[in-house]
């Protein structure tokens, strides 16, 4: 797996680009992978990335959209509208985590 | 250390449509249209649904709660987390949907996936597009009022084609 410098760090990710380490990731990183795919961070991003950490360190694995809407409270169109295109891959890539694997 | 990586995540002009003809209104029918509508959705790829025949009661309010599955016919149904079968000539047997449909709904609960209307209510929110066959409102004397509020139109089959233009398609 490759390891690639982030916010002046060595990062672990995996092929795509995505963090594989659960604790290298913070804030800071996660601001430079959101600069790096376009996001523009508000409070309502941050809130789901949040959401997503924390979920994740309890369930073992990404939250799908479909989560983030029932357990984080973040409806789904709101995710499309904060991370056009792609939510769930996206709002995964920015949280430092793998992608979700749920297909809802 | 390797030079950056950044996941691909399309460009905005990949322009990618899938139209999906959902035509069955068997509970468990109705749920491969929805995955993948939900699916191609997330992916950033513009969906349509279209709903004809059987399907159309996916979209009906007053029946749109009240699919249901029945094991009758279907050879591949076998009782959960077991390799049984439960024989053809006992399917018929009174209550034997309303069981069927009972562990199928929770199965699908226990997945946390929604059921059809909800999930209906998430593929529009992420964007999806419903569309009502006409020929099967006529059939069915059913109008826009009957239907749940996001379904579009009531369309005619070449309305449907000439609008999915460039699109892949699913007939389910």
């Amino acid at each position: 797996m490759p390891i690639i410098e982030i916010a002046g760090k060595p990062i672990n990710v995996n092929e795509e680009g995505f963090l594989t380490v659960y604790d290298e990731w913070n804030e800071e990183i996660a601001k430079e992978l959101a600069k790096q795919i376009e996001i523009p961070m508000t409070d309502e991003h941050w809130k789901i990335i949040k959401f997503l950490r924390e979920d994740f360190k309890v369930q073992g694995e990404t939250a799908t959209s479909r989560r983030v809407q029932t357990v984080g409270g973040v409806p789904v169109k709101e995710q499309f509208a904060l991370f056009p295109k792609k939510p769930a891959k996206k709002m995964a890539y920015i949280a430092g985590l793998p992608k979700p694997k749920g297909c809802v | 250390m390797t030079p950056s990586i950044v996941p691909n995540f399309g460009s905005e002009s990949t322009n990618r449509k899938l139209a999906i003809i959902c035509s069955k209104g068997n509970l468990d029918m109705a749920y491969p249209g929805l995955i993948l509508a939900n699916a191609a959705l997330g992916e950033g790829v513009e969906t349509m649904l279209f709903f004809t025949f059987w399907g159309f009661d996916m979209i009906t309010k007053s029946r749109m709660n009240d699919l249901q599955f029945s094991p009758a016919g279907n050879t591949a149904m076998h009782l959960p987390g077991h390799d049984m079968h439960i024989p053809q000539s006992m399917m018929p047997a009174p209550g034997m949907t309303a069981v069927a449909t009972h562990m199928l709904k929770k199965q699908i609960a226990d997945l946390d996936v929604p059921e059809v209307p909800d999930f209906l209510d998430q593929i529009v929110a992420a964007g999806g597009h419903l569309w009502a066959c006409r020929m099967s409102a006529d059939m069915n004397k059913l109008s826009m009022n009957d239907l749940r509020d996001d379904v579009e139109g009531i369309i005619s089959a070449s309305d449907f084609i000439e609008m999915t233009e460039g699109a892949q398609l699913l007939f389910i």
